[in-house]
């Protein structure tokens, strides 16, 4: 694993939420985790560049933007799997793409401005790949307190 | 619902935020409106849950958590609620979701999200879930992945 300095890791276990929302946020924020306003904008900085962040700021909630997401997984055949993720890829609205240990083996998010364009991409897909596509849209949401701890 | 003010917060914050001493101002001059006005903007999508939270974004692979499993679980409708609720509250379960059924091919209907720094560590944290929901739990299974085939970040257009 990645090495991360003390004030790397206090950044991402302190500060995975409750960025705070004043005029000096780096300075209150800095204040709350013993860091000058200078040495947080720095680290947060650092943290970005090694790629240890992907990003810092608001996590927004793509299905609240207006649009759908749809998680939908195939059982794809070995021979034609290469062939198959080229397919499902080659769609915009297609995310993420995951092979996964199971007899269905890969396993897609789709994520379009409307319930019905997520309709025709599947629709689509299945035509292209010539195999069933699982749609999973998630219907209930759980509460997760998720933090990497470093 | 977002109007087109929030759209413009969007495009302005999607990729983070400034990292600059007044941050929210930077963001007040891009999209024209007041530092004041970003700030309860940004408030009521907190508070609305438009906005997850905000703060660093770890890049899981990046810090170390490699692998990552799928957990899912076959349990009966009517208990979804109370045991997702449980599953979720876990610390190492990034995302807890009650999902339908494709029988046969697929019995679960509770999916949760579990990252660690080797498949031995999440498949412990897959068995204290299975201490958790006990006998409620008909069948359940851990799915790992073992290609990323393609990742994009969320991009909404100017």
């Amino acid at each position: 694993m990645s090495f991360v300095d003390p004030t790397g890791r206090a950044i991402i276990n302190g500060l995975q939420g409750g960025f705070p929302l004043t005029q000096r946020p780096f300075h209150d924020a800095g204040a709350m985790l013993g860091l000058s306003e200078g040495e947080l904008i720095d680290g947060v900085g650092d943290l970005i560049e090694a790629g240890q962040l992907s990003r810092f700021g608001p996590l927004w909630n793509a299905e609240l933007l207006g649009g759908g997401v749809c998680l939908a997984a195939m059982a794809v055949p070995s021979q034609r799997f290469d062939e198959v993720a080229e397919m499902v890829n080659a769609h915009p609205e297609v995310a993420h793409n995951y092979e996964r240990s199971h007899a269905l083996n890969m396993w897609f998010v789709v994520s379009a401005e409307t319930p019905e364009r997520i309709d025709e991409v599947i629709a689509k897909i299945e035509r292209e790949a010539g195999l069933a596509v699982r749609a999973m849209p998630k219907t209930r949401e759980f509460f997760v307190g998720f933090r990497a701890e470093v | 619902m977002l109007d087109a003010i929030d759209r413009r917060l969007i495009v302005a914050t999607q990729a983070g935020l400034p990292l600059e001493s007044e941050p929210y101002r930077v963001i007040a001059h891009q999209v024209g409106l007041d530092e004041a006005d970003v700030i309860g903007r940004l408030q009521r999508l907190l508070d609305s849950g438009a906005i997850r939270r905000i703060g660093a974004i770890p890049n899981h692979y990046a810090l170390g958590f490699t692998a990552n499993g799928m957990s899912v679980w076959d349990v009966p409708d009517d208990t979804v609620a109370e045991i997702g609720a449980k599953v979720g509250a876990l610390d190492f379960v990034t995302h807890c979701y009650e999902r339908p059924r494709h029988l046969p091919v697929w019995p679960y209907n509770l999916f949760a999200m579990v990252h660690g720094r080797t498949h031995d560590e999440v498949r412990d944290k897959v068995r204290e879930i299975a201490g958790l929901v006990g006998a409620l739990a008909r069948a359940h299974d851990v799915l790992f992945s073992t290609r990323i085939l393609k990742k994009t970040g969320l991009r909404i257009a100017a």
